[in-house]
């Protein structure tokens, strides 16, 4: 579907383009998010691009009071802190990514099991935005 | 389980050193290692002859980013004298130095050397800890830096995983941290050396001369469970969750096991060791264990023809507080699930059926990166010696301990099997 070679460059140049893609095994069909080069299930190197719907659950969460330079230069710190967790995809593989829209300074109140889906979010302008990948309590 | 993995001659400990562990603004890596192999000097308990070092490893992490200074290899060669021997620098994230170990036991186990010198360095507390928690976040995989997680984070997202697997709760990781800090007065090598009650009491009586409000805890728990006491880092994990920035040094002599009586009448032997590697958070098949560990067991074991039970007490890499409950664990000594109850029961105190890291751990002896793995193992060599003073594990005739060492978020990780015959 994409000519785009797998590689970590274009997996990131998509979410830019707010899609979640994935390598798909042409062999055995495993799905790699993000994509990989060679089938860890059937060692197979023939893969191709997979899109993914963006729908999951959160499978490990932590809720970070001291972060890395790029989260504090954004105003994130102890009185402010951010939640970054593991994402089960309803396709099978898991994604690492910030969520957004619980409460990071309750970490009680945030469940693993969550059903939760991608959002992409944006910061900075023109030549130096910068997109992540996120995901947020699916809207009930 | 991979087939027994057998090595071509038996290698031997005669001798081992270390620095004290802590923050020194006062000396650089060069100093400690110099203290630490002046303790293995005289440690060799028939003396020894340092010419007969044939060729050495040294364990780095990241003196690169720390210290900017690469290529530790021939700069300790040369502090101790030893140039033009070959020395390699090795470099496993925080098992760096376990790396450096097994080279030396490969060397002799293959005919190439006869006598070698191990060990490892790190030098971090002159970086600040913005600096240090960035450096720490190199070893991590490239895809957690991306959605912002931190060194701790990893492990906190862990432990979120193992409570909701199994029903455990913050209260199982205070009682490793307890534990661990009970442990660590009794080791004048470790960089802390109050137990939690100790600092708790510290703390109530700084407020008191102060004139500040006089915290009321009511026990160690109470303490921990005070955000004031013990703040989130990434939560679960709080500051007591977390091993300190530190900087230290330490060495081994390995020998072939036939030569070892020329140097002592207490050896200690290589019974078994394994190596595994590991995926990040994302891709890794389960958020409650380290398949690195499973495979580093697997091959330990199988060499050693040892069993989880045969193993009678372990010093294992609690970076982190659930750390210590996962490696238990995937090492066999508690069932899935299991070692959070098991260390609520006193199992892993020094006096208990499976002691778990006498030395104090990482948490409290410090971790200097570099230095950790052989620091671990010195800690089963004085015990299985009868060397460890006052944290000798009490009332055990002990025969056979074990080490395992982490680097980075589980990307590699080391066991290590020994004994004494
Ligand atoms: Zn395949």
């Amino acid at each position: 579907m994409e000519e785009r070679p797998l590689s970590d460059i274009s997996y990131y140049k998509f979410i830019d383009e707010e899609k979640l893609m994935g390598s798909e095994c042409k062999k055995c069909e495993e799905l790699y998010v993000p994509p990989r080069h060679f089938c860890i299930k059937c060692h197979g190197s023939d893969m191709e691009w997979h899109q993914m719907e963006g729908n999951g659950k959160l499978a490990a969460f932590t809720c970070i009071f001291i972060g890395p330079p790029f989260m504090v230069q954004q105003g994130f710190d102890r009185k402010n802190p951010y939640c970054t967790g593991v994402v089960e995809l309803e396709e099978g593989p898991r994604v690492v990514a910030r969520i957004e829209g619980v409460d990071a300074g309750d970490p009680e109140s945030i469940k693993v099991g969550t059903p939760l889906e991608v959002e992409f979010l944006h910061r900075g302008e023109g030549d130096e935005e910068v997109v992540s990948l996120a995901f947020r309590p699916t809207a009930s | 389980m991979p087939e027994k993995r057998k090595l071509g001659r038996g290698v031997a400990i005669v001798g081992a050193g270390m620095s004290k562990f802590g923050m020194f603004a006062d000396k650089d890596s060069k100093d400690l290692f110099a203290e630490a192999f002046k303790e293995l000097l005289s440690s060799v308990d028939k003396g020894f002859d340092p010419e007969r070092i044939e060729a050495m490893w040294i364990g780095n992490f990241s003196n690169d980013f720390f210290v900017h200074q690469s290529h530790w290899g021939p700069i300790i060669s040369d502090l101790l004298g030893m140039a033009p021997i070959a020395s390699t620098r090795t470099e496993g994230a925080c098992a760096a130095s376990t790396l450096a170990f097994r080279d030396g036991v490969m060397s002799i186990a293959s005919g190439l050397y006869d006598v070698v010198l191990v060990g490892g360095v790190e030098e971090m507390s002159k970086c600040t800890t913005v600096e240090v928690t960035e450096g720490l976040a190199l070893a991590t995989s490239p895809y957690e830096g991306a959605a912002a997680f931190t060194f701790p984070g990893v492990f906190g997202a862990l432990a979120t995983a193992y409570f909701d697997k199994y029903g455990a709760s913050r209260e199982a990781l205070m009682n490793v941290t307890i534990k661990s800090h009970n442990n660590a007065p009794l080791n004048p090598k470790a960089q802390f050396n109050q137990t939690i009650a100790e600092i708790m009491q510290a703390k109530i009586k700084r407020a008191e001369e102060k004139g500040r409000p006089v915290p009321s805890w009511s026990d160690e728990k109470d303490a921990l469970r005070d955000s004031r006491f013990n703040p989130p880092v990434a939560w679960p994990m709080c500051l007591y969750d977390c091993c300190p920035i530190s900087d230290g040094a330490s060495c081994m002599l390995l020998v072939a096991e036939d030569m070892a009586g020329e140097f002592t009448d207490k050896p200690v032997y290589l019974a078994g060791m394994g190596q595994g590697s590991g995926r990040g958070l994302h891709a890794a098949p389960s958020l409650t264990s380290f398949e690195a560990n499973k495979q580093a067991a697997a091959e330990a074991y199988g060499m050693s023809g040892l069993e989880p039970k045969d193993i009678q007490f372990s010093e294992v890499h609690d970076c982190f507080s659930i750390a210590e409950l996962i490696h238990t664990e995937d090492l066999g000594f508690f069932g899935p699930g299991e070692a959070f109850e098991a260390v609520a029961d006193g199992a892993t105190k020094l006096d208990g059926p499976m002691p778990i890291n006498t030395s104090g751990g990482l948490k409290c002896k410090g971790h200097p990166v570099g230095a950790t793995g052989v620091s671990q193992l010195i800690e089963v060599w004085k015990q299985l010696r009868g060397d460890a003073g006052k944290r000798q594990i009490p009332g055990r005739d002990l025969h056979v301990g074990g080490a395992q060492n982490l680097g980075g978020t589980g990307g590699t990780c080391t066991f290590t099997i020994l004994e004494r015959r």
